[in-house]
């Protein structure tokens, strides 16, 4: 099943490179991966589509609560939300087609940001099945490339981030001296 | 700064291996109180900063240069991450203006180590470093205990500053949890109450943190059977009343039937490992399973719980015995019932030692081991057949006595991990058990041994094989050996006086009592090389894949009558 995860981050080197890590050493397939500054400059939120067996959606989600840099990780997948993926089309077509691609793009409510003499550079945001319809459109008309940005989710749930106090220097190693 | 940050840590010792980039460091370390034992390869410096956690459970500390330093210590990370063992790696870096241009012993040791630690950091900036140190010591030993490393770029080390005392730590995404929530330790309870077979199952979380005496009030109370896994031997000792032993693929036989026919399985601090379970969908399978883990990730992860319990097993336990104690008494009916089984199938099948007139057997020679230490003597192995063999037939009345790799498996992992023991524990007898294979991948450390006249006493179980790997191919590969025989092993009485210490070897079973009493009152270190019949495989044996009911409990009938 795909699992919409978001994922809040502390904004430290190789903060990045924990989060894919864990992914692909326990073996999970990601579908697409975003990551942005949040209003906060220390904090990134990242939100993360992952294809997993469904017995696998707790343990997912705990390990990649995981690293330290992590601060909170939420399984979106079930709750109420909004995704959206922004996708860039650059179709080359015949003259004969360009009034059909221009009213295609239209009903995707999509923006022409190029036009030439070969075709158009489209972009389009929408829900990632959506996006998947509108590539499948343009494909009919031409030659086609695509760059699609990956899925990002907000959360229509009120969360509140839960995060760890500071602790006093010297208290892990106080709790593991225990003598015998 | 960094020698003030590792006082400040009551770092007494560390095991390391210096150089180019670490030079600033050792010349600090020159004029300072914290004792540097320098190994002979920088993963024996992981392996005995673990042997120093593991005896003591305090975090122990490796150090090894930038490029081929870092990289030679990352199999003892990981090694310390299988475990949850408590250990804080520092490592020299090139100069931060050098990082990312291939520079002379350059290794991106940050990137290398992400998914062989808990946690790294990368310090370029001298006034990170305080703070960086101490988190790594906070998060090594918090929570679920794991590796560390902090990578030191060359001009951090030689920076000039004066430590500014870190008075908290604040890291918002770590979340440690410790108390274990009250409404599922109620229902634990009351499962125990409902239980005609409860059995319990206990691991390296016990160790971890410090709960052997919970344990034992636990047990006592509700008078359950006890499984320990090869992580957790040594929790409840191993003569007390209640403990069958370990179970799993060279578990015993009441273990694994223990487990296939308990109807309340009581999980602390394990993890289900593949190693205990076997066939996981065969497991416990008329069980309903309590599970207390610090690590929320381990719950769940193998096997979905009845009663999950996030939390430190020290304090959960402590609460539920609290509960339980305000219950009433458990059914006694019910526990001696279940007993009786428990004790038929140790009556059935039991861990004895084999004992043959001619040769050494493996088992004789546990025994022996087992008799000069009664379950006091700190005992630390390799992986493979010596391996099992030691934690099937040597006791332990200990927490902390049976340090080994469990997890990762690492050959060469006994002698240093007895460097670092011996140097936490100087008053304990410390027997290195070691293969002939593993031994020669940490010869080496021979030196280490000598130059600190550390009492060690190196017992070579000599097969001449790769034990393990030859038994596998004995039995599942038609026999057909490959590469497993150990040639021209090395006169270990010649070995040891090369190094200036005694050894011997000895291969006659009338011999042995005697050559490991020798090896006990030498008062410096001792390498006694074992010769022992080279085909003996470890049984029970759960074949990979079966159900852990499914043992073979001895070799087959042709094999037997070769032997013979």
């Amino acid at each position: 099943m795909l699992l919409v995860i978001s994922l809040l981050l502390e904004n430290k080197p190789g903060a990045l490179m924990r989060v894919t890590g864990v992914l692909s050493q326990r073996g999970y397939n990601i579908e697409s991966l975003t990551v942005a500054r949040t209003l906060d400059p220390e904090v990134s939120r990242m939100t993360i589509v992952v294809d997993v067996d469904s017995a696998l959606r707790q343990q997912v989600i705990k390990q990649i609560n995981k690293p330290v840099n992590v601060l909170q990780a939420t399984d979106l997948t079930d709750s109420p939300k909004v995704v959206r993926e922004l996708v860039l089309v650059r179709i080359r077509t015949v003259q004969a087609s360009r009034p059909a691609v221009l009213k295609e793009a239209e009903i995707f409510g999509g923006r022409v940001v190029d036009s030439s003499t070969e075709g158009f550079a489209i972009e389009v945001t929408g829900a990632p099945e959506k996006l998947n319809e509108f590539v499948d459109v343009m494909g009919s008309y031409g030659e086609i490339d695509v760059t699609r940005s990956g899925a990002v989710a907000i959360t229509l749930d009120a969360r509140k981030l839960k995060l760890q106090p500071p602790v006093p220097t010297g208290t892990g190693s106080k709790l593991e001296e225990t003598v015998y | 700064m960094l020698v003030e940050c590792l006082a400040r840590e009551s770092v007494d010792c560390m095991f390391g291996y210096p150089g180019g980039v670490t030079l600033p460091f050792y010349d600090v370390l020159y004029d300072c109180a914290i004792k540097h034992i320098l190994v002979r390869h920088e993963e024996n410096a992981a392996f005995a900063a673990e042997g120093y956690a593991r005896a003591t459970g305090k975090v122990g500390v490796c150090c090894a240069t930038s490029g081929p330093g870092a990289t030679n210590l990352t199999t003892g990370l990981v090694d310390a991450l299988m475990d949850s063992i408590p250990i804080v790696a520092i490592t020299g870096q090139v100069s931060s203006k050098l990082i990312g241009s291939d520079a002379f012993q350059e290794a991106d040791t940050f990137g290398i180590t992400r998914s062989a630690t808990k946690h790294n950091y990368l310090v370029t900036k001298l006034e990170d470093l305080p703070r960086i140190v101490h988190e790594a010591f906070y998060v090594a030993s918090s929570g679920r205990p794991g590796p560390v490393l902090v990578d030191i770029a060359k001009d951090v080390f030689q920076g000039q500053g004066h430590y500014q005392p870190v008075s908290s730590i604040h890291l918002p995404g770590y979340k440690v949890f410790t108390e274990g929530h009250t409404g599922q330790i109620k229902r634990a309870a009351q499962l125990m109450q409902d239980a005609a077979r409860p059995l319990v199952y206990a691991g390296g979380g016990i160790l971890a943190s410090g709960a052997a005496q919970e344990l034992r009030e636990f047990v006592e109370m509700t008078d359950s059977p006890v499984v320990q896994t090869l992580m957790g031997l040594g929790a409840l000792p191993s003569e007390h009343p209640n403990f069958i032993s370990m179970p799993g693929m060279h578990g015993s036989y009441a273990a694994n039937m223990a487990l296939t026919e308990c109807d309340l399985l009581v999980a602390l601090g394990v993890r289900f490992d593949d190693r205990v379970t076997g066939r996981l969908a065969a497991f416990a399978p008329h069980a309903k399973v309590i599970h207390v883990d610090i690590d929320p990730a381990e719950i769940g992860k193998n096997r979905a719980p009845d009663v999950p319990i996030v939390g430190d097993v020290k304090r959960v336990l402590a609460k539920l015995n609290k509960v339980l104690s305000e219950m009433g008494p458990l059914d006694e009916d019910l526990a001696a019932a279940w007993w009786r089984q428990v004790r038929g199938w140790m009556e059935e099948h039991p861990l004895v030692a084999e004992v043959s007139d001619s040769e050494i057997k493996p088992q004789h020679l546990m025994r022996e081991i087992d008799r000069l230490s009664g379950g006091h003597a700190i005992v630390t192995t390799d992986v493979g057949q010596h391996q099992m063999w030691a934690a099937q037939l040597i006791r332990f009345n200990e927490p902390r006595l049976w340090i080994t790799s469990g997890g990762l498996g690492s050959m060469g992992f006994g002698l240093p991990a007895a460097v670092g023991a011996q140097f936490a524990r100087p008053d304990k007898l410390v027997f290195a058990i070691v293969g002939d294979g593993g031994f020669q991948m940490s010869i080496p450390e021979l030196s280490t041994i000598m130059a600190n006249k550390l009492p060690i006493k190196i017992v070579v179980m000599n097969n001449g094989h790769l034990g393990m790997v030859r038994q596998w191919q004995t039995l599942f590969f038609n026999d057909r050996l490959c590469a497993v025989q150990l040639d021209c092993f090395p006169d270990a009485e010649k070995l040891a006086a090369a190094y200036g210490f005694q050894g011997s070897t000895v291969d006659k079973p009338a011999d042995l009592a005697a050559a490991l009493e020798r090896a006990v009152r030498e008062p410096g270190p001792y390498l006694l090389n074992v010769a022992v019949t080279p085909f003996e495989c470890v049984y029970p044996m759960v074949p990979a894949g079966a159900a852990i009911n499914e043992m073979v409990l001895g070799p087959p009938q042709a094999e037997a009558a070769a032997a013979r």
